[in-house]
């Protein structure tokens, strides 16, 4: 141990998960930097050696991955551990995303990982080591208010922001959370680690679903189906009246908004719409169709004071990841479900997703899209 | 912080002696023992004396000893190099489910390759059961290998006993003896083996040096081709310094060998029930006193989930294994404790210490004194529901 580290007791340490990849490697360097004493962890979630084909290094969990969190972290002087969490991510996101999709719904399973893993397994391993604080690479900030409150913010680069991933975290971990990498800029956080000499920096972007690395989700989820005793039935596609226009796949084959070709005959282009869960049918609709004002959002979760039961308030909802948050009258029901009525028509609002409601940049919290109507 | 050292069984430092012997083989001593010149017949001739003196320790003839990287290609070479030299008399392997990976993995790469390979099972003290050998071997069985000693528990398999039944059927026997030689009195003819593995970072010697005694008439395909050296067993120029430093390290452990088992039946009985005294449900995997290398411990506090100990004890400079070392950082239940019939999540929150040459008894303080409040601390925070 370097002399620096004699006075452990009084350095803060934090837990930082670092999945190998730019943001996580730069979040533990500027914490660093900053005075704390760094404690890496790469959550390995899934078995990359039954992906044995694919390109691990494109993915963050890979073993190649682990391999660079360790090595900025042996810069740091910080130890490293390689923990598995295999089969929690299994149970809290795998098991959930094949679920909702043969459901006919469309899940986040960042959202989940989120809330379940980092905010959830992640947290449970710093209590056990006596670690207050935990760290990520989100884009996304966390700021004391005047009052003395907690608040998730919107990342300083827009267009990388995730704070729409984190708004199924408990409230009380907001606290214990720092977000170092939220007040940058990509383009800063590729020059720090160029400036710390680490040749990663222009490593690709981690693809939407880490642990499909071929992207292929569909087959993932028929595959994962099948392990189960669960086939996917084809069934036909129809339009708003019930008309029978063509055959298709499966329900989890289709995501709403998706554009689909029904050949000749149909010279204006059709989109899906919604699925018929009890008659196995995709439903499809000009593009026009796929407008819709209102929603039901459930599973909430909030980071700033529950707002009162039948009180319509004005907030800003995101409904998907690369959703421009739109203004809507919002209203909490009895039972615990929020409506939400945009002020204009939204495309293809998608059950399954995430609805998180914002108010002047602050995550204030989200929850599960149930039905759009 | 304080460092204390209890993974010797994952490796050991080396001992200064050794690195005296090995140092001359780095500078002066540079010759290629293959070389017709003063300089090659010099270190040909310590090559000779390193030869003649492991020989003698483990009771064989110098021409049955072949030099390898380690205990991993002396695994490998009695397995793979044993089987595809006797695809004529079967096709059968057995080994045991807690051995080494350089083992369990040559047998699965055997068995993706048309050979058929029983894993024997163990008791929960992990024991193999000698008639379960007896049941399992066949006509074409061509080799059972059970290891001596395992590295996660410590516990000592009858090896004479397990050899004399291979013997009977007209099979080979191997033992991994990576964790037993130096450590315990072996001969290979009083352990009735054919082969032998062994190497010299367990016992003070240097990373990357290793031995196979294979017993002369038995049948085994060399794994690396090239020039004749090492009796055209195992192609390579010589590691002389690493051979040196085996042979050290080998010569100085088997002079005291003795003197260390009394050393270490001292550190685990005052460990164990010190452990005992103070933290409740403390389980041991494996003998407590028959049947157990004495350096090494393998415990279970029940309640507590997962590798945070192991975790919260090297935060604490307290360097003690989950298990197997080999895999990489990543912390995966061993399948030692697993074949034991020890549930995952206790396997995974179990942990192994083992004692070594330079272990003090200020070491142990240490860790007596750093493990209990560790440990009552995880279980008031972790809500286990009681396990029994």
């Amino acid at each position: 141990m370097h002399s620096s580290t004699q006075s452990v007791e009084k350095k803060k340490r934090v837990l930082v998960a670092m999945s190998g990849g730019v943001d996580s490697s730069a979040a533990a360097i500027l914490l660093h930097r900053s005075g704390y004493e760094v404690v890496g962890v790469t959550m390995k979630l899934w078995d990359s050696s039954a992906l044995a084909n694919a390109d691990s290094t494109k993915s963050c969990c890979g073993a190649e991955s682990a391999r660079d969190a360790k090595y900025v972290c042996r810069k740091l002087g910080a130890p490293h551990y390689t923990i598995n969490y295999a089969s929690e991510f299994k149970r809290d996101v795998i098991d959930n995303l094949v679920g909702e999709y043969l459901s006919g719904r469309t899940p986040n399973p960042c959202i989940r990982c989120n809330s379940y893993l980092k905010w959830g397994e992640l947290v449970k391993l710093a209590d056990q080591l006596d670690i207050k604080f935990i760290s990520t690479g989100h884009y996304a900030r966390i700021d004391r208010l005047n009052d003395g409150e907690y608040a998730l913010l919107k990342g300083h680069d827009e267009a990388k922001d995730q704070s729409y991933a984190l708004w199924g975290i408990q409230r009380q971990l907001l606290s214990r959370t720092i977000l170092p990498i939220g007040t940058m800029v990509k383009g800063e956080i590729r020059q720090l680690l160029r400036d710390e000499g680490f040749g990663f920096s222009d490593k690709p972007e981690s693809q939407e679903i880490c642990f499909v690395p071929d992207n292929n989700l569909p087959r993932f989820i028929k595959e994962s189906a099948e392990k189960s005793g669960i086939a996917i039935p084809e069934g036909y596609i129809v339009n708003r009246d019930g008309t029978v226009l063509g055959k298709h796949r499966g329900i989890p084959f289709y995501t709403i908004g998706q554009r689909k070709w029904l050949g000749i005959g149909h010279t204006v282009p059709l989109y899906v719409k919604s699925f018929h869960n009890d008659r196995n049918e995709v439903v499809v609709s000009e593009k026009d169709g796929l407008l819709s004002r209102t929603c039901i959002v459930s599973r909430l979760n909030w980071l700033a004071e529950k707002p009162l039961q039948h009180y319509e308030q004005i907030f800003e909802v995101k409904i998907r990841y690369r959703h421009l948050a739109a203004p809507a009258s919002c209203e909490l029901r009895k039972d615990n479900s929020m409506h939400v009525a945009f002020k204009e028509p939204q495309r293809a609002i998608t059950p399954g997703q995430s609805a998180v409601f914002y108010r002047a940049g602050r995550v204030l919290g989200g929850g599960i899209i149930d039905v759009a109507e | 912080m304080r460092k204390v050292y209890l993974d010797n069984n994952a490796t050991t430092p080396l001992h200064p002696k050794v690195l005296d012997a090995m140092l001359p083989y780095y500078t002066e001593l540079y010759g290629n023992p293959s070389s017709i010149h003063n300089f090659g017949r010099e270190v040909w001739g310590s090559l000779v004396d390193a030869r003649e003196s492991v020989a003698k320790l483990l009771g064989c003839s110098p021409s049955e000893i072949y030099f390898t990287s380690g205990g991993t290609e002396s695994d490998n070479m009695a397995i793979i190099g044993t089987a595809l030299a006797n695809v004529g008399r079967g096709n059968h392997i057995i080994t045991s489910s807690i051995e080494h990976h350089a083992i369990l993995a040559s047998c699965q790469y055997l068995g993706n390759n048309g050979f058929e390979v029983t894993y024997l099972p163990v008791d929960s003290y992990g024991f193999v059961d000698p008639d379960d050998l007896k049941r399992a071997i066949r006509k074409g069985t061509i080799l059972v290998s059970i290891m001596h000693i395992n590295n996660e528990t410590g516990v000592i398999q009858d090896i004479p006993g397990l050899a004399a039944i291979a013997k009977a059927a007209g099979a080979y026997f191997h033992t991994d003896a990576v964790q037993s030689a130096g450590k315990v009195g072996l001969s290979v003819d009083g352990l009735g083996v054919d082969m032998l593995s062994a190497s010299a970072h367990k016992i003070n010697g240097p990373k990357g040096s290793g031995l196979i005694f294979i017993r002369k008439g038995t049948r085994v395909q060399p794994r690396m081709y090239g020039g004749k050296h090492e009796g055209a067993m195992r192609a390579g120029t010589e590691n002389v310094a690493g051979i040196i430093g085996l042979t050290k390290a080998l010569e100085l452990s088997c002079g005291m060998i003795a003197s260390e088992l009394e050393r270490y039946r001292k550190f685990s009985s005052r460990f164990w029930n010190a452990l005992n005294e103070i933290i409740p449900n403390v389980v041991l995997n494996g003998p407590l006193d028959e049947g157990r290398l004495q350096n090494t411990l393998n415990i279970t506090f029940k309640g507590i989930e997962g590798e945070a100990i192991i975790l919260s004890l090297d935060l604490a400079g307290i360097a003690v294994a989950s298990g197997s070392a080999c895999t990489s950082g990543s912390t995966e239940p061993s399948h030692v404790l697993r074949a034991m019939g020890v549930e995952p999540w206790i396997a995974r929150g179990s942990l192994r210490i083992s004692f070594g040459k330079f272990t003090t008894d200020e070491d142990i303080d240490y860790a007596l004194e750093q493990i209990p409040p560790i440990v009552e601390r995880l279980r008031k925070i972790s809500p286990v529901v009681s396990h029994n």
